[in-house]
């Protein structure tokens, strides 16, 4: 009888927890395209930030895509432009022109979004897969996918 | 016909008037006999309200100064009786307890008045959150004020909380037998800050909404239930099942995030706070009442209890 009404609050118990796990979320989409790779010069370009949460940036042999969270507690930097570093308004962390971080409470440079080129040639983005550098580990950013050549 | 007049049998007619001139006449007799004897009541019991039933039906005994009266005004009422009927008379210094337990409790009753006023304009969507709040603020007559004494009131109860603690460490008062009581005290702060955390949000301003992207990113490191915590990758937590998920309702701080926040807010974390401070007051008497110094004698009762040797 009481392992029955144990079992009956233990069932309630668990069902109360996964209750606040919700199965469909209406969050934005992960995955987008932000155009062809000529579209973007040498350096950072902010105009996905807003929409997507992204920058695009490009080297001179490569282009990709630095997710716009900061890795120490999760702000969003600013791109300061003039000082050709990212800033994070939160804690202060600093990161160089590819979100390698240099001062503040960062632990590691910012991570990066998967691209990949669509068949019409447009670049695709994927930030729910990201490369990361892990402090004291081996890095991720010259994995293939974790930039496009150009 | 007949049956329809509806007014008997036998053809024997009573008219409507005939039954309202004896109706009439039956309530005259009785407020000429009744009338006098109900306002000698009603005079008796002006010269002494506290004769009558009403009076007494509320206030169940007297009001002279005994000390039993003194003990029954506390015990027989709803709102004092979780305080003891006497205490020692060093309790209530406030030297010895700065009265910050009382002061915590005094801001959570004007946190739950203003903050119960403030719901009746908010809503709790990102829509209309921020706008609201800035109604509050602008247009809504004596908004601002509401929301400044409970924004105020709210700083202040946690510092207050943490004044109350560290009198009571200062004390000893966690010692033996008030241990459990120190544990829900412990508690109490525990919710206290939570309730101060996911107030943060609601305004959904550039401030609140940072303070809980980073304070819910912490939560990605609880150990075993964040999906970068220790154990967490083993137990096969992401960012779609973990505890930040759980608590934000979503990967992201959005609109789930801020319709959990308000009911934790208003509703769930209040309604447990509220029945650990019966407890926690509760205990306080049971444990020995509010702790202070060893009891004050006074002279004339010292010599009465150590007789006249020491005299």
């Amino acid at each position: 009888m009481w392992s029955t009404v144990a079992a009956f609050l233990a069932a309630w118990f668990i069902a109360f927890f996964r209750f606040f796990l919700p199965r469909t979320l209406f969050e934005p989409a992960t995955s987008f395209k932000i155009g062809y790779p000529e579209e973007y010069g040498l350096g950072v370009d902010t105009k996905f930030q807003q929409k997507y949460r992204i920058w695009v940036d490009r080297t001179p042999d490569r282009l990709f895509v630095i997710y716009a969270r900061c890795t120490h507690l999760g702000c969003t930097p600013d791109w300061k432009a003039s000082e050709n570093k990212f800033k994070c308004p939160c804690h202060g962390s600093g990161y160089d022109s590819e979100g390698v971080n240099f001062e503040g409470p960062a632990p590691r440079p910012m991570d990066r979004a998967h691209v990949e080129k669509s068949p019409d040639g447009q670049i695709l983005v994927d930030v729910s897969r990201l490369y990361q550098w892990p402090k004291g580990q081996p890095s991720q950013f010259n994995d293939d996918g974790s930039y496009l050549p150009v | 016909m007949p049956e329809e007049n509806g007014n008997g049998k036998n053809g024997k007619e009573v008219g409507l008037l005939e039954r309202l001139k004896s109706a009439l006449h039956e309530d005259v007799q009785s407020i000429r006999t009744d009338m006098p004897t109900k306002a000698k009541e009603q005079i008796e019991g002006l010269k002494k309200p506290t004769k009558t039933a009403v009076y007494t039906s509320i206030f169940r005994h007297k009001h002279d100064d005994t000390p039993r009266n003194r003990a029954l005004g506390v015990l027989s009422n709803v709102f004092l009786h979780l305080h003891p009927a006497k205490i020692n008379r060093d309790a209530v210094r406030y030297s010895f307890t700065w009265g910050m337990g009382g002061i915590t409790f005094y801001l959570f009753i004007v946190l739950t008045l203003t903050g119960v006023l403030l719901m009746f304009y908010y809503h709790p969507t990102k829509l209309q959150a921020f706008r609201d709040v800035l109604y509050l603020e602008h247009d809504v007559p004596f908004g601002k004020i509401l929301r400044n004494m409970h924004r105020w009131a709210a700083h202040l109860m946690v510092i207050t909380v943490w004044l109350h603690m560290f009198r009571v460490f200062l004390t000893g008062s966690y010692k033996a037998p008030r241990q459990f009581n120190w544990n829900i005290g412990v508690l109490l702060l525990v919710l206290t800050l939570l309730l101060s955390f996911t107030g943060y949000l609601l305004p959904d301003d550039q401030l609140g909404f940072w303070a809980v992207t980073v304070g819910t990113n912490m939560a990605r490191a609880t150990p075993l239930l964040g999906h970068e915590g220790p154990f967490g990758k083993m137990l096969g937590m992401t960012p779609y099942n973990d505890v930040r998920f759980g608590l934000l309702g979503g990967s992201i701080v959005d609109a789930n995030a801020l319709l959990r926040s308000y009911i934790w807010h208003c509703i769930g974390i209040p309604i447990v706070a509220s029945v650990l401070m019966i407890v926690h007051f509760w205990r306080v008497r049971k444990d020995g009442g509010i702790s202070g110094p060893g009891s004050v004698v006074l002279a004339s009762e010292d010599k009465a209890q150590r007789g006249p040797r020491h005299a």
